[in-house]
């Protein structure tokens, strides 16, 4: 019960509670990241280095008013922000850290992502749609149609993955690895998934479902206190799935890079996927400092002028080459 | 597992018949979507964790999306509400319900007459892949078909 091995209690424990930390201590590290990229200071002042500023915003926004607008459709306004860190963590599940390592091992792992990723997009539609508010309409209309757009592309771009690894599981794919990461013949299905999986988290860049710039703050324009926490902390644990996921299906996952195991094989393992992870992690922050939000139709049309036919003739040319293999 | 089906199963009864007499079209499709959640697990438990898949990413993930989408380009408000009040009067049930009543009793006169024992055998998605593009190849064109015919028309009609 308390071993090393895939759905036991201490595997649960351990990935629920390293994913929760991780995500809520991504916030101060985004923020500080960001502040060294645009030479700045960043949060500095709670404790060393600022490391406890999280702590600081979590105890803000419990106390803060709890505010739901006399205007809202009540029942769907107080369930929307719930629905995100919850499908978000339970795609957390089905991640294989390492041998071992993970809370299910589902031979659909992979659909199960994508299932969960689809259900994720109710929490900005339902919460724009119930503050009867139409800034915040506007946002989840962004928002809805945005991934729906780039959900598209994402499945299309992981199937020259299942083509090559012949599953779904995860753990299979991970396992297919050991001869090449799949980051070679995979290299365009990698761009599409990226940005595709950038696009469904709504992360910056493409946080136009927020774009405070022209609609407020979107979608959560209405919320206060922890529901709008419970938004922002989904959208850090959605960013640690993409950011495990990537090295999962593309960067060979707990396998260790030109034979640099060392230790027992879960050591070695958790070592590198937590490496392999954390470089996302810093790549997405960076990504945020570096790059600026596309209008909305850029964005569509970049959708779907570049990347659906790219994603498509990735998944041809993977499938013929497979089929000219097999002879 | 037969607890998971059962559990599953009159959450999803319990919710399709929200769906029906909810006057909140929001509220009436996040029951659908509970009900199409449970219909997933059901399939899970049968031994289909494909089939559970595919029900939650597209129709629980996209077409309710869909209708979601729809219906905030409506501007559907309390005049809504009002009619779909107005709309389900007690009167309109009579029918319906008759209806099923009969549907009711025939399915558990089959389940009673019959020994259906629930089959355990896993179906894996190769299996699937097989099937659809073995035997029923011609479904999977003619429904490709439709889809593009849908596709053209949507194009045809985007751009006036």
């Amino acid at each position: 019960m308390f071993s090393f091995e895939v759905g036991s209690l201490l595997n649960i424990g351990l990935v629920l509670v390293v994913g929760l930390v991780v995500s809520i201590m991504m916030i101060w590290v985004e923020r500080r990241f960001l502040g060294f990229f645009s030479d700045r200071l960043g949060p500095n002042r709670v404790g060393p280095f600022g490391i406890f500023q999280v702590i600081a915003d979590a105890l803000k926004m419990l106390t803060k008013e709890d505010w739901i607008p006399p205007f809202s459709d009540k029942f769907t306004f107080v369930i929307a922000p719930m629905i995100l860190p919850i499908v978000m963590l339970l795609s957390l599940g089905v991640i294989p850290f390492a041998p071992g390592i993970g809370v299910m091992d589902l031979n659909i792992g992979l659909l199960w992502v994508f299932a969960m990723a689809g259900l994720a997009s109710y929490s900005t539609m339902l919460g724009g749609l119930a503050s009867n508010n139409k800034f915040s309409l506007l946002g989840a209309l962004r928002g809805a149609g945005q991934m729906i757009s780039y959900e598209v592309f994402m499945g299309i771009s992981i199937l020259g993955i299942v083509i090559l690894s012949d599953s779904f599981s995860l753990r299979e794919i991970v396992q297919a690895q050991t001869d090449g990461w799949f980051i070679i013949p995979q290299f365009f299905g990698f761009i599409v998934f990226m940005v595709a999986g950038m696009a469904e988290s709504h992360r910056w860049p493409f946080d136009l479902p927020e774009g405070e710039a022209e609609i407020i703050s979107g979608y959560n324009t209405e919320y206060s206190g922890m529901k709008f926490g419970l938004f922002m902390i989904g959208e850090y644990i959605g960013m640690v799935v993409l950011s495990t996921l990537i090295p999962v299906l593309f960067f060979g996952g707990w396998l260790a890079p030109f034979g640099l195991e060392f230790g027992n094989e879960i050591i070695s393992g958790l070592f590198w996927m937590g490496a392999k992870t954390s470089f996302f992690l810093i790549f997405f922050v960076l990504v945020r400092a570096a790059l600026v939000r596309p209008r909305y139709d850029q964005l569509m049309s970049y959708g779907w002028l570049v990347m659906l036919p790219l994603s498509l003739v990735n998944l041809l040319i993977t499938g013929a080459v497979v089929l000219y293999q097999a002879g | 597992m037969s607890i998971l089906f059962y559990a599953s199963a009159i959450i999803s009864v319990l919710s399709t018949i929200m769906v029906i007499t909810r006057v909140n079209v929001v509220h009436a499709l996040l029951y659908f979507i509970v009900s199409l959640l449970s219909v997933a697990v059901i399939f899970y438990t049968l031994g289909a964790p494909m089939a559970a898949a595919l029900e939650v990413i597209v129709y629980a993930g996209a077409i309710m999306v869909m209708f979601l989408f729809v219906m905030m380009m409506l501007n559907l408000g309390q005049p809504t509400i009002d009619q779909e009040r107005a709309w389900l009067s007690p009167n309109v049930w009579i029918g319906p319900s008759i209806l099923a009543a009969i549907l009711l009793v025939e399915l558990l006169l089959g389940l009673m007459t019959t020994d259906a024992t629930i089959a355990h055998t896993m179906v894996e998605a190769k299996e699937i892949g097989i099937a659809l593009f073995g035997p029923y190849v011609l479904a999977v064109e003619l429904a490709s078909m439709l889809l593009l015919a849908g596709l053209v028309g949507a194009f045809h009609l985007a751009r006036k």
